[in-house]
């Protein structure tokens, strides 16, 4: 049983790590707690399933399709909404209240266009039958999952340390006037590191409906609050911090759940949330915020 | 006596005031009074033309649309046949006022508090969800207003006050029906129960489940609990299916229900196993949105699509005209509860709180879900047409 409960907690921590970072890296370089991840999980799963439902687009396309129309999705968001605030300077605070308006603003919206019901893929695009490994019953979804975001995560790292682009955005995060002076396009690069967290929580999304069978609206919500946890316990704008912490929630939800008492599970993870900022106030990885003039 | 003393307490005043002054405010008092009584009197002379205005609560959008849409649906129907057929008292139609509460409790309070105050509802329908219920109802009943709860199946929901009434059939008289159904028919031992921790109805349903469990004597071998947000529930599944029960028992609502099935079929617990659930899952969303994984589910009922009395056949089909889908359990509640109303208001011949309380007293009336009383504690009277079914090939067939 514990192997399972083990698969278990690999699956759930890495959906919340692939969300998690890509709303690290936003807070990380664009220095704003962006809210409308909760909304780009619902985006990315819907752009996927109109394709793959009403198109009949293969489940693969669909999924590389809905993850980049996620990206420019974001695109527009932060031309719209953050990019005034950008250009005002604007308080964090600001962002996070500006956003956190957005994301139910664009959820009603969402609602008002395709309805609340719970939608799933056809049931034909993924099989159901558990393949056995030993005593472990893993489901193909759960399988591709593992192996989507391992190599995202990796492709991650190797942008940001391996590239030129990733050295601007670590300039950037730096210190946006210094990168600026030193002639990074500082505007190009906040849309391109929009597009690419959007793209992961748009995976994530994706990963999410064809794992537990449900689009819909709200489906962002839950993970709202989940991966606020996992980024400040990571450490904000760590990127790295962020895919341990994710990886660390769902093992602490699920062992919890399996080992002590499923009532404690939502409590375990906000409780690690505290116990992490009691003795780490910056998050297990991240440094201490230098304050803005 | 009176009359000096004030005089003397407002004697600085008095000295800039002619002494008429008291005699003319008052006859401007009047005056404001007479042409105040007019307005009202006037004002009640049109509003006889007006339609007789009922408020509904309910979860029209948020995780619970799906129960609210269908109640609307089935409230929306029986007006239109309502009104077609005549007018409830004599010139007036009937109206509804639609409040969402989105599910929140705060929302449906407010709700309430707005058709009480300002649109003077002559009575309230919902809100959806007993939470809802336990936030919202005692504003009814502080303004003595009838409140009929159409799907707000919880323990207690009556005992808010005098004026909520409900038609929905409680879990308590429905899941002891179905836990003893599964007994007899798949000699079940060993069960675990499952439920969410989050949600009242799923909760009540839950304990209620429990006690019909110990009372048939069945072992309860593990107690696991959820959230109806969630939708990870491997970790409990995974310890479940370690404890080879050959039962599993579910409180919870229709998506988070449908995600446990699917995941208990993923996880490899093997269909020999039977699932049973509460009143949530009796929706066609479960096997939509579960597919094979719900085969052999099964739920007791109150009401069943495939009912075979010419009255629910007619309401299904009028449904299916209006709306493109079949109505859920859900939905033919709403339709016979606006039955039962509008038929309370003819009857109390006026839309006064007290005759309208006493008119529903006496409901008998003859709808889809069958013969409908209330007991003198509101609840439903009749607990006859309890159907328990399973699904089979994708769909709701009574179990045999």
């Amino acid at each position: 049983m514990f192997a399972q409960q083990f698969f278990n907690a690999l699956v759930l921590g890495s959906v919340y790590a692939l969300f998690s970072m890509g709303f690290s890296l936003m807070f990380g370089v664009l220095r704003v707690i962006n809210l409308l991840y909760a909304f780009y999980v619902a985006a990315g799963a819907f752009i996927a399933l109109a394709l793959v439902r009403d198109l009949g687009v293969p489940l693969w396309l669909a999924a590389v399709l809905g993850t980049l129309g996620t990206g420019l999705v974001a695109i527009v968001c932060d031309g719209l909404i953050l990019t005034p605030l950008r250009r005002a300077r604007a308080p964090e605070l600001a962002t996070l209240v500006v956003t956190l308006g957005g994301v139910l603003l664009l959820n009603s919206l969402m609602f008002i266009a395709f309805g609340a019901e719970v939608r799933r893929f056809p049931v034909s695009v993924l099989s159901q039958e558990p393949i056995s490994l030993g005593s472990v019953q893993v489901g193909e979804i759960q399988l591709v999952i593992i192996v989507v975001v391992a190599v995202l995560v990796s492709a991650l790292f190797l942008f940001i340390g391996r590239t030129r682009f990733g050295v601007a955005i670590r300039a950037l995060a730096e210190n946006p006037d210094a990168a600026m002076l030193m002639g990074v396009n500082v505007e190009a690069m906040v849309f391109t590191v929009s597009f690419i967290s959007a793209t992961l929580i748009g995976v994530a999304g994706i990963l999410i409906g064809l794992n537990f069978n449900a689009v819909h609206v709200f489906m962002g919500q839950p993970l709202m609050l989940r991966g606020f946890a996992v980024v400040v316990i990571g450490g904000l704008g760590d990127v790295r911090g962020a895919l341990i912490a994710g990886l660390a929630l769902g093992f602490v939800e699920v062992m919890t759940a399996g080992y002590i008492s499923s009532d404690f599970k939502d409590a375990a993870g906000f409780a690690a949330l505290i116990l992490t900022l009691w003795l780490r106030p910056s998050g297990l990885f991240g440094r201490a915020l230098p304050s803005r003039a | 006596m009176l009359a000096p003393a004030r005089k003397d307490s407002t004697a600085t005043h008095a000295i800039d005031r002619p002494t008429l002054q008291p005699q003319v405010r008052l006859l401007r008092k009047s005056a404001v009074f007479a042409a105040l009584a007019a307005a009202l009197a006037l004002g009640q002379v049109a509003r006889a033309e007006e339609p007789v205005k009922i408020g509904a609560i309910e979860g029209l959008s948020g995780p619970i649309a799906k129960y609210g849409v269908a109640i609307k649906n089935g409230f929306d129907l029986a007006l239109d046949e309502i009104n077609a057929k005549g007018d409830v008292l004599p010139g007036r139609k009937l109206e509804i006022l639609y409040e969402d509460s989105a599910g929140q409790k705060e929302q449906a309070l407010n709700a309430m508090k707005k058709l009480l105050a300002r649109d003077r509802v002559v009575a309230v329908l919902g809100p959806t969800l007993s939470n809802e219920m336990f936030a919202a109802g005692p504003a009814a009943v502080e303004r003595k207003i009838p409140d009929i709860g159409t799907s707000t199946t919880a323990n207690g929901i009556t005992d808010i006050g005098e004026w909520i009434f409900r038609t929905a059939m409680p879990e308590a008289d429905v899941i002891p029906v179905t836990v003893a159904t599964v007994k007899k028919r798949f000699n079940l031992k060993r069960i675990a129960l499952m439920y969410s921790n989050n949600d009242a109805v799923s909760k009540s349903g839950f304990e209620i489940m429990k006690a019909a469990a110990e009372a048939q004597g069945l072992e309860i071998a593990a107690i696991e609990a959820f959230s109806t947000t969630d939708t990870d529930f491997s970790a409990q599944l995974t310890k479940i299916k370690g404890l080879n029960v050959d039962g599993i028992g579910v409180a919870t609502l229709a998506e988070a229900g449908a995600g446990v099935l699917l995941q208990a079929r993923q996880l490899g617990i093997p269909s020999k196993v039977v699932m049973f659930g509460s009143n949530g899952f009796n929706s066609p969303k479960v096997a939509e949105i579960a597919g094979k994984a719900a085969e052999g589910l099964i739920v007791g009922t109150p009401w069943f699509v495939g009912k075979k009395d010419p009255l629910n056949q007619a309401f299904v089909a009028a449904y299916h005209k209006k709306y493109g889908e079949d109505p859920d359990q859900f939905a033919a509640q709403a339709y016979d509860t606006l039955f039962i109303l509008a038929e309370a208001i003819t009857r109390a011949g006026s839309t006064e709180n007290t005759k309208l309380h006493e008119a529903l007293l006496k409901t008998d009336h003859k709808g889809v879900l069958g013969p409908f009383r209330f007991t003198a504690h509101r609840d439903p009277a009749a607990t006859e047409g309890i159907v328990v079914l399973e699904i089979k090939a994708g769909k709701f067939a009574p179990l045999d």
